[in-house]
């Protein structure tokens, strides 16, 4: 793990935004006007939906949540439109939706794609690597140019028992290891079923009693320069280490190439 | 150690999941005995009898919080906290997804206690097969007349509604969860008033946990005083203990409260793998103040963990053995508050941060040993200053983690200088150089 280079986390991102998507909203919808219902083109499924939803609490706006929920199926994300969408069926104002949308992490205010793949990095899973399994599932996801997959690490899925565990579409799939990446994400591009079998809601799903312990190193590798761990050393008496440290590098003569004073500077004409 | 299970009884049932198998258990006796043979004032003594303590952290007495709901005709409101988001807390979905129609029976109790004619199961979205399961139970809870009108030929009307949230931790706080399902922003609120006076729809709301609710069809079946035995002192009852972290064999316990700890870390849960030893736990999820080896035999009950300065929180207890390092740990922690602080109030907006940063800085080998000392003053800064306690729930444990490990973080700290220093007059690579000549040049 430790040889392979670091990756851009934004590469990932990147590919699946539509372009033009973040252009400047319609200035002519106002956003603290409740739109006409007669003006919004509304799909007939979404407009059921809602107004099911609606009818199920005392307050129509309790059916914001999942409301916005329903539109980002339907858009597969929080767009201007959806908003637009659910302003006009719920009879709200767009400024309302795009200010409960921006406050929750399962709703998307970016096109960032149509699937999800979070992969818990909480405390529970952050001590069983769960850090490492995610790099190496962003670097497949790169390396086989995974396309409207929403891949991010997420806080704690509430499934502590199968860390390191990823949701794949609100399919809970582990314990995972860093050798998982290449099916996991092979898998989800071609529309197979993600780990068959090691999926919570799968039948006879049981979390192996011996676990499987990832042989990578933790982040901190507990090795004190001067031999030994840290545990065991002696922090006032510890022996200077011989040699020069493994990384450090001779000092640069300030006339060598590749500094910033050139000899020229250095001895005038 | 053997588990005692009441909660996770059936648990291994195939199809348990369906009303007729959990009809077959002896499921919704409870509710038809509560409705039918005993008045509202008698369950509502029942659950207050038993000592049963709130599940979901706080671990406040269910029947006491039941009868400060007001007595009236008008709109009262039960709500279940399903949005275990809990770092380390996994027994609600367990469960939600094995036993929904325990939740659903536990919620007509409580509902009846409360005098509730509307209820609603907050679940968190990312829990999507288990608010597909609850959904199902609901609707055959409907089909057979245990939910609607005049349930069971009773006066008892309750309706109950399950709604998904959309991913925000601040909604596992009740008032925030009131927030989030009247469509809102999930903010916590001022208290007073209390839910019980002016919650949803700011009408009377009990809010209960799902563990917490789903003791109360036992309570109904055994008795009071049975369920009274069980446990230790103000403690009664069993509690779900969700272990994870580094131990062989992670999952969900039923324990009776007042077992040891060690018990259930090394008993249940087979202790840290082969060759490490345990440095450190969280006996209540992440926000408890971790706990070391030598409170390993305290009893497992409120009280003792309160005493040892932790608490016993959602009794998620998560493992750190001695490979781990903890500023790296408590970086992460601090992360997951600052990224779930809903920015309501000063202390935690900017405390979850600047703890961030400070750990950061630590971790990067910028900080000074006058940063610990900042760091500690600012947990202290946070602790009890804001409207709820997600502020708290990063300070308490990140202090608890410089009580007990203050050496590791001065060593860790003094490791990460010496590598900084030693990296930080490396020579710079062909694409800066050649920068510095334009610049050089121009």
């Amino acid at each position: 793990m430790t040889d392979e280079t670091p990756i851009d986390p934004g590469a990932v991102r990147a590919a699946p935004l539509p372009p033009g998507w973040d252009e400047a909203v319609r200035l002519e919808d106002d956003p603290s006007t409740i739109p006409d219902p007669a003006q919004v083109d509304v799909p007939a499924s979404l407009r059921t939906e809602i107004e099911r939803l609606m009818s199920l609490y005392p307050d129509r706006h309790s059916a914001t949540l999942p409301a916005l929920g329903a539109a980002q199926q339907v858009h597969g994300w929080c767009s201007p439109e959806a908003i637009q969408q659910v302003a006009a069926v719920m009879q709200v104002t767009p400024a309302y939706l795009s200010s409960v949308a921006t406050f929750y992490d399962m709703l998307r205010t970016e096109p960032k794609g149509s699937r999800y793949v979070y992969v818990c990095t909480s405390v529970a899973c952050h001590v069983r690597n769960a850090k490492h399994v995610y790099d190496a599932i962003e670097r497949e996801a790169v390396d086989q140019q995974l396309q409207d997959v929403e891949l991010r690490e997420f806080e704690c899925l509430g499934a502590c028992d199968m860390a390191p565990m990823a949701s794949v579409d609100g399919r809970f799939v582990g314990p995972l290891t860093t050798a998982d990446a290449p099916e996991l994400v092979s898998a989800i591009k071609d529309g197979r079923e993600v780990l068959p079998g090691r999926g919570l809601p799968d039948p006879g799903f049981s979390i192996p009693a011996a676990p499987r312990q990832e042989p990578g190193p933790p982040d901190e590798p507990d090795v004190h320069p001067a031999g030994g761990t840290w545990k065991e050393a002696d922090l006032l008496n510890v022996p200077p280490a011989e040699g020069p440290p493994p990384h450090a590098r001779e000092p640069l003569h300030p006339l060598d190439p590749g500094t910033s004073v050139t000899p020229e500077e250095e001895e005038p004409e | 150690m053997n588990e005692t299970r009441l909660l996770l009884r059936n648990v291994d049932e195939p199809g348990l999941n369906t009303i007729e198998v959990y009809e077959r258990l002896g499921g919704y006796q409870s509710a038809r005995k509560a409705l039918l043979e005993m008045t509202p004032e008698a369950v509502l003594q029942q659950l207050e009898d038993s000592g049963l303590r709130g599940r979901g952290g706080a671990g406040f007495s269910m029947g006491k919080k039941a009868s400060f709901i007001p007595k009236g005709t008008m709109d009262k409101y039960l709500c279940c906290n399903a949005d275990e988001s809990e770092p380390g807390a996994f027994k609600d979905r367990l469960l939600m997804q094995k036993n929904p129609h325990l939740l659903v029976e536990g919620c007509i109790i409580g509902a009846l206690a409360a005098g509730a004619n509307k209820g609603f199961i907050f679940i968190r979205g990312e829990y999507e097969t288990q608010a597909d399961l609850l959904d199902a139970a609901v609707a055959e809870a409907y089909e057979r007349g245990y939910l609607g009108e005049r349930i069971l030929g009773s006066d008892t009307t309750f309706d109950l509604v399950v709604h998904r949230g959309k991913g925000a931790y601040i909604c596992g706080e009740e008032t925030g969860l009131l927030d989030a399902l009247e469509g809102k922003r999930g903010n916590p609120r001022l208290k007073p008033p209390f839910p019980a006076n002016q919650g949803l729809y700011q009408g009377p709301t009990l809010i209960n946990n799902v563990e917490t609710l789903c003791n109360a069809p036992i309570i109904i079946e055994k008795g009071a005083d049975w369920y009274r035995k069980l446990g230790e002192g103000n403690s009664t009852g069993t509690k779900l203990v969700s272990v994870s972290g580094n131990v062989q064999r992670p999952g969900n316990y039923e324990i009776e409260l007042g077992v040891p700890v060690r018990d259930i870390i090394y008993g249940l849960a087979g202790g840290p793998p082969e060759g490490r030893e345990l440095k450190c736990f969280f006996p209540g999820g992440s926000s408890a103040p971790v706990l070391t080896q030598e409170h390993l035999d305290l009893p497992f009950t409120y009280e003792a963990m309160a005493e040892a300065g932790s608490m016993l929180g959602t009794a998620s207890v998560i493992v750190v053995d001695d490979s781990q390092p903890l500023v790296p740990l408590a970086l992460r922690l601090a992360e997951f508050y600052r990224h779930e602080s809903c920015g309501k109030c000063v202390p935690c907006r900017e405390g979850t941060n600047w703890t961030v940063k400070m750990l950061e800085r630590i971790d990067e080998g910028e900080g000074t040993p006058m940063d610990l000392d900042i760091l500690e003053q600012v947990q202290g800064n946070i602790i009890g200053n804001c409207l709820c306690v997600l502020g708290d729930s990063m300070a308490m444990p990140v202090a608890s983690m410089l009580k007990h490990f203050r050496p590791e973080f001065e060593r860790h700290m003094e490791a990460a200088r010496e590598r900084r220093d030693l990296t930080a007059f490396e020579p710079m690579g062909a694409g800066e150089l050649g920068a510095v000549a334009e610049a050089g040049a121009a």
